[in-house]
């Protein structure tokens, strides 16, 4: 069973340059990163922490048509209603084609993009356990100022291990090492 | 920006929002508090008396209401242009204003918003707009109404703008939340959502980001070519113009460049943002304006030909009535302001000085007014019956309702310059060893490490 508190060992690092190689370095050491946090998106990151490709544009790709769908549905049924169902007001349009496929582009558009923008913001919320009010803890007040963190679990971890990380960190040129329970 | 740290940036940019608030930034909220009190009184004073409170007639039934609901739209432009379409073309410089744009963008909408709104007089009604089963019939909307479409346009372009910011926003808020103690830090808490700055989260959020970006593009363009079909889908003589499509979207951009300069130069010189919002940004806008200015001005002289052209009279004779009718004081002031007033920025030295830019933004947003004014009131002032011909200016009201949405946007602007910062931090911090005088070269992760430690 999981632990209900995870200690964690973390090191901060001044620049993001420094923190690329103490990755480097820990991967080479077969060291098990937990999570690292920096105060903006460090690029070649991702590659180097072996993080799969995120997959929320499927998710945008799967409301936007949702959206199309909504839109072009919607309105043939009730273009469709208003004819076939007794007692709605009939939409008459003088000459005109009643089902007319290019006066519905501009709100298709609308609602496919409305519908794939709202999908993927919300999921990307859930997805990263946010919200409004909710309280992760956080590791450092510095990490979403200048610092970058290299933080490891250490439950279960023996003194001799936990020894080994700090090494690392002193190796790495770590400027600060903590311990916190979140 | 020199040898700034990332600690410098938080800073320079979290500390207007921690420091206390200055007279001046006082004096700004009560003068808009007070505009937008009055607006409101006007808009009561439409509700109570209805709109026979404006000086709409028959012959001119769309009037002041629109004039200004399209002038704002088209100002709410600029924000999205510069954080998507910029974001989509790389454009680095955009990390200096976006915050603040796309800021002014939904403020802007949110006034624009209030025309169509309340423009019955019968506000309680709006749900009407919406497609549901309903009791009246059911009377279902008309699907093949572009004010319908603009419901839909505008309702979308508001809901993506506003969730474009906030997303970028919120780390931002947790670096605020950081540093905040007591009761602030519980309410930067709040908005800050439990960011961490994981680097997953930071991953997925510039994958929503980039998303965001690829569609509000299309977006943008739609919203206002939507707006230009209000117009354009009519059989009004110089309504129903083909061009009208890009010449909006140009012109939108336009005016919403010059609201953010406007906004822009004040906002560096009060928060003392020089470093960040540089002469380098104003410069780039200015070459914004300037080329869409010059596509206004060119759609404004097709428009000429094409009247001509078409050998229709009553086209031409709108045009006519545009230069040389009763309105002719509009058109001069669309011209001057619009076409030739930011030919100056062909020149250097004026593209980069503050004053120069400061006044050419507000001339830009005076002519991007009357642009609205002269295609909407001269078009309807002289029809094709001339016993009904008419002349038509505001009531004090509907000027009221006007001033108060200056109240609103500038109370909202101004909260927002004390609550977030102003500048996207995050973004900011990203490019800073990407370029400029702390480049780390083409692969700044092999850089050597040693002496940025030193720092």
């Amino acid at each position: 069973m999981a632990a209900k508190y995870k200690d964690v060992l973390f090191g901060l690092y001044n620049d993001e340059t420094i923190l690329m190689k103490a990755i480097k370095t820990a991967k080479a050491k077969h060291l098990d990163i937990m999570d690292v946090y920096t105060p903006f998106p460090v690029h070649g990151l991702d590659p180097l922490l072996g993080l799969e490709e995120s997959r929320l544009h499927i998710v945008g790709f799967i409301f936007g048509l949702l959206g199309t769908l909504t839109a072009l549905c919607g309105i043939s049924f009730i273009f469709g209603g208003s004819l076939l169902f007794e007692g709605d007001w009939p939409t008459i349009f003088g000459g005109k084609p009643y089902w007319s496929l290019p006066a519905f582009i501009p709100i298709t558009f609308e609602l496919t993009v409305l519908f794939c923008g709202i999908g993927m913001t919300v999921v990307f919320y859930l997805i990263c356990g946010m919200g409004f009010g909710v309280d992760n803890p956080v590791l450092h007040d510095r990490i979403t100022d200048d610092k970058f963190c290299i933080a490891f679990q250490t439950n279960d971890m023996d003194d001799s291990g936990v020894d080994e990380l700090k090494g690392f960190f002193n190796e790495t040129g770590a400027e600060e090492v903590h311990t916190k329970q979140i | 920006m020199g040898h700034k740290t990332y600690h410098d940036i938080t800073e320079d940019l979290v500390g207007p929002t921690e420091a206390a608030p200055t007279k001046l930034w006082m004096l700004g909220v009560i003068i808009s508090v007070s505009l937008f009190s009055f607006g409101i009184f006007s808009l009561c004073w439409t509700f109570y008396f209805g709109i026979g409170a404006w000086n709409l007639n028959r012959t001119i039934g769309w009037g002041y209401d629109i004039t200004n609901f399209v002038w704002w739209i088209g100002i709410g432009h600029a924000g999205t242009l510069i954080s998507a379409i910029l974001l989509l073309f790389r454009q680095r410089w955009r990390t200096g204003v976006n915050r603040a744009a796309e800021a002014m963008t939904i403020f802007a909408v949110m006034c624009a918003g209030l025309f169509p709104a309340t423009h019955t007089g019968r506000p309680w009604f709006d749900f009407f707009m919406f497609p549901y089963p309903n009791t009246r019939g059911p009377l279902w909307v008309n699907f093949n109404s572009p004010l319908l479409w603009d419901l839909f346009a505008i309702s979308t372009y508001f809901t993506i703008s506003l969730l474009f910011w906030y997303t970028g926003l919120v780390p931002d808020f947790a670096t605020v939340r950081d540093r905040a103690k007591g009761f602030r830090k519980k309410i930067y808490s709040f908005f800050a959502m439990g960011w961490t700055g994981k680097a997953k989260h930071w991953q997925r959020w510039e994958y929503l980001s980039l998303i965001l970006a690829g569609i509000a593009t299309p977006l943008v363009l739609s919203v206002h070519t939507i707006v230009s079909f209000d117009f354009a889908t009519s059989v009004i003589p110089g309504w129903h113009t083909t061009i009208f499509p890009p010449y909006f979207v140009a012109g939108a951009i336009f005016s919403g460049f010059a609201m953010v300069q406007t906004l822009m130069i004040i906002t560096r010189k009060l928060l003392k943002l020089e470093q960040y919002i540089t002469i380098n940004h104003i410069e780039s806008m200015n070459k914004v304006i300037l080329v869409t200015g010059t596509m206004v001005g060119s759609a404004y002289l097709i428009e000429l030909f094409i009247s001509w052209y078409s050998g229709y009279i009553y086209e031409q004779f709108a045009f006519y009535n545009r230069i040389l009718g009763p309105y002719y004081w509009a058109y001069i002031g669309m011209m001057g302001c619009n076409v030739l007033a930011p030919q100056v920025f062909w020149s250097k030295k004026i593209r980069t000085s503050i004053w120069w830019t400061f006044f050419m933004s507000i001339f830009v947003n005076i002519g991007m007014w009357f642009e609205r004014f002269v295609i909407i009131v001269t078009s309807l002032a002289k029809d094709y019956l001339p016993s009904s011909w008419s002349y038509y200016w505001p009531t004090w009201v509907e000027i009221g309702i006007y001033v108060g949405t200056f109240g609103l946007f500038f109370t909202c602007y101004l909260i927002f310059v004390r609550v977030a910062p102003v500048v996207a931090i995050a973004e900011v911090k990203a490019i800073l060893k990407q370029y400029g005088d702390q480049y780390l070269g083409p692969d700044a992760t092999e850089a050597p490490h040693e002496e940025h430690a030193s720092h």
